[in-house]
């Protein structure tokens, strides 16, 4: 019994948005005729494949029991300074890679106040959600800037037989290595550890500074990728694009099964929760249910996986305190 | 520890069954729309939800859909935000629509998608905002009125109240609101008009679209021109403040007021007596002529161009200007006999 329990505790996390994720699908083609259709099915990940990108960055944040609010504002810093970039006739490739290093130097930023200058990331992040989206607005005024015409449309490239969008599959790829560098590799066990007691890992040796910088420095890659990624689907940047998107990333990440409190998290959890999100939006939306009741069913579902999540682990965390896994 | 198996096993089944039950609540309408068969279904895509403004344009698209025959559907985004209506439109053309009628949040962001849906054979048209600079992307488009016509109108409205003459000023919002100047200059030159001759703007006051503000610059107005016979605001909140005023001061009838404003906002006013008139252009008539124009198009009985004439039942002749942009109608004036039939 114990060892089933055992073996039933370490995939529960994943459990819960793997359920609801197939009641979606279920539910989603009885709401409308229209909903299973692979091809758009697939397209329609590429709506919530940026914010799937940031969820990635937020799994390690949140697991080493820090938040990045400015995920959200860094994202569209770099989709502004990455479009004006190439407006003014940098080569693409130079200008994509100085936007992508932008995003992670934006991350580093919100690392070392929190790792060096011992300040809460809650606080630190707030600071650089308003700062960043604000150089983005001071940089680009109301106007918007078009992002060139050859590179625009990346929801329209597919991989080799046409119905893998690119967006999906490159969010697949980064999900899976991440998720492995989380889980496998020693880097990934020491987040943990830090999210579970950040005094006793630095007892036990490790560079707990070091490690945060790191996970704030990846946060802020991904939010680099996330944003041209963004310029590229939608042809244009604005400075409020993607206004707000840091609580659906939060949301995300903490319905896959990641503890809010750190030491505990699950990228496939993540992974999961990101797809139950974009089901319960493309059924709801397919069906034209109207968005005040859209918005109330995907709070529902929200707090019905959390109430579940919290009836599992109660039985083996007794409560508040998150478990390194 | 078999407890909590249970519990949590108990917890999936019932989720589980709520969303089932949810869905079969809902199937039953699906299955009522889609069985109209054959039938045009149209949607409309407002900016944001709760604005009765959009509930005004939503209920000319029912007008019309009723008269014609056609499924009509109407969803809008949470927030106005640039991005909102991306998903909705993806989920539109998913669902096989033949119209989509969209009050566009952002002039840029939807080229893509707007595309798709063209792709798709849907027609595509933009009501009350366009998509400056991006018009390819959309069939043609329906504003509100030909704003170069509105400070004659205004100027008209007053002078039918104080037979022509006397001493007149302005309120205006801020002093660089594009819109507002281009409604004043168009003020000053139906001023110059012989028929007008006898109006003298003796002052342009800016009450910045703050009600404190506004309220102190008319009833600066008021005390600087005793022999102030009319003042009109061509902006809500000044029109608002004006006849907060004036109603104060008591200085109504003797002083006319008028401006540009909604019926909800006015309604008291109009009934106090303390404004006669006011103008706006009609969004239920916009919502109707985009309707039906869309639904010409679609059935092929209108070709979009510039300069090319058209006629809608029920609704008359208009015809496309530059960018295939239709021009709902002139300003309407609502009035104690007409504001009540308005609920925006």
């Amino acid at each position: 019994m114990a060892a089933l329990q055992e073996r039933f505790a370490v995939k529960r996390a994943e459990l819960v948005p793997l359920g609801l994720l197939a009641a979606a699908m279920i539910a989603g083609g009885m709401l409308s005729p229209h909903f299973w259709d692979l091809r758009y099915l697939l397209d329609s990940t590429s709506l919530h494949v940026e914010t799937g990108l940031l969820v990635i960055g937020m799994t390690f944040v949140i697991a080493l029991g820090q938040i990045d609010l400015s995920a959200a504002s860094n994202l569209a810093l770099v989709s502004c300074a990455t479009a004006k970039l190439l407006q003014m006739g940098v080569h693409p490739a130079v200008g994509i890679c100085i936007g992508i290093g932008l995003g992670t130097m934006l991350g580093i930023v919100n690392g070392l106040l929190v790792a060096y200058a011992n300040l809460p990331s809650f606080l630190v992040t707030l600071g650089t959600l308003a700062l960043y989206r604000g150089i983005a607005q001071a940089l680009m005024g109301a106007a918007s800037v078009k992002f060139p015409e050859s590179l625009c449309g990346i929801d329209r490239w597919y991989l080799p037989g046409g119905i893998v969008p690119v967006p999906f599959a490159v969010f697949v790829v980064l999900a899976a290595a991440f998720g492995v560098a989380l889980a496998k590799t020693t880097f990934g066990r020491r987040v943990i550890a830090i999210g579970a007691n950040s005094t006793a890992s630095e007892y036990s040796a490790i560079k707990v500074n070091r490690i945060v910088l790191s996970v704030f420095a990846l946060s802020g890659l991904m939010a680099g990728i996330a944003g041209v990624m963004m310029d590229s689907r939608l042809g244009v940047a604005r400075y409020d694009h993607a206004r707000g998107l840091e609580l659906e990333v939060i949301t995300a990440t903490v319905l896959g099964g990641t503890s809010i409190y750190g030491g505990k998290a699950t990228m496939t959890g993540s992974f999961l929760a990101l797809l139950l999100m974009a089901a319960v939006h493309v059924s709801l939306g397919l069906a034209n249910v109207k968005t005040e009741i859209q918005l109330t069913i995907i709070g529902a579902v929200l707090v019905l996986t959390l109430a579940i999540g919290g009836v599992f682990s109660g039985a083996k965390a007794g409560g508040l305190a998150g478990r390194a896994e | 520890m078999p407890n909590r198996c249970i519990v949590s096993k108990v917890w999936v089944v019932l989720s589980l069954l709520g969303m089932l039950f949810f869905a079969a609540c809902e199937k039953r309408e699906t299955v009522q729309n889609n069985s109209s068969g054959s039938r045009l279904s149209v949607v409309y895509i407002p900016k944001n939800t709760g604005n009765p403004y959009f509930n005004e344009i939503v209920a000319g698209f029912e007008e019309v859909c009723k008269q014609q025959g056609c499924e009509f559907s109407t969803i809008a985004p949470s927030t106005a935000e640039a991005t909102s209506q991306i998903p909705i439109l993806k989920e539109q053309i998913q669902r096989g629509v033949n119209i989509i009628a969209i009050s566009p949040n952002s002039p840029d962001a939807l080229n893509a998608v707007l595309d798709d849906a063209r792709k798709a054979g849907i027609v595509v048209i933009t009501v009350d905002a366009d998509l400056a600079g991006n018009e390819a992307h959309r069939d043609a488009s329906v504003l509100p009125t030909d704003f170069s016509k509105v400070g004659e109108s205004q100027i008209e409205l007053l002078g039918s109240q104080i037979g022509y003459q006397g001493e007149i000023a302005i309120l205006s919002a801020t002093r660089d609101a594009p819109n507002q100047n281009a409604w004043i200059a168009g003020m000053k030159d139906a001023l110059a008009q012989p028929k007008y001759s006898k109006m003298k703007l003796v002052e342009i006051a800016y009450g910045d679209d703050e009600p404190q503000k506004s309220a102190t610059e008319a009833e600066g107005l008021l005390t600087k021109h005793p022999n102030l016979r009319g003042i009109v605001s061509p902006t809500s909140v000044g029109l608002a403040a004006a006849a907060q005023a004036l109603q104060i001061a008591n200085k109504y009838p003797s002083v006319a007021l008028t401006g540009l404003s909604t019926p909800n906002q006015m309604r008291k006013f109009v009934q106090d007596g303390v404004v006669k008139a006011f103008q706006l252009w009609s969004p239920r008539e916009m919502g109707r002529l985009a309707c039906s124009l869309a639904i010409s198009i679609k059935q092929g009985k209108v070709k979009p161009g510039e300069g090319v004439e058209f006629e809608l039942p029920e609704i008359g002749k208009r015809s496309f200007g530059k960018n295939n942009v239709v021009i709902t109608g002139p300003l309407v004036t609502f009035d104690q006999n007409t504001i009540n039939e308005y609920h925006f």
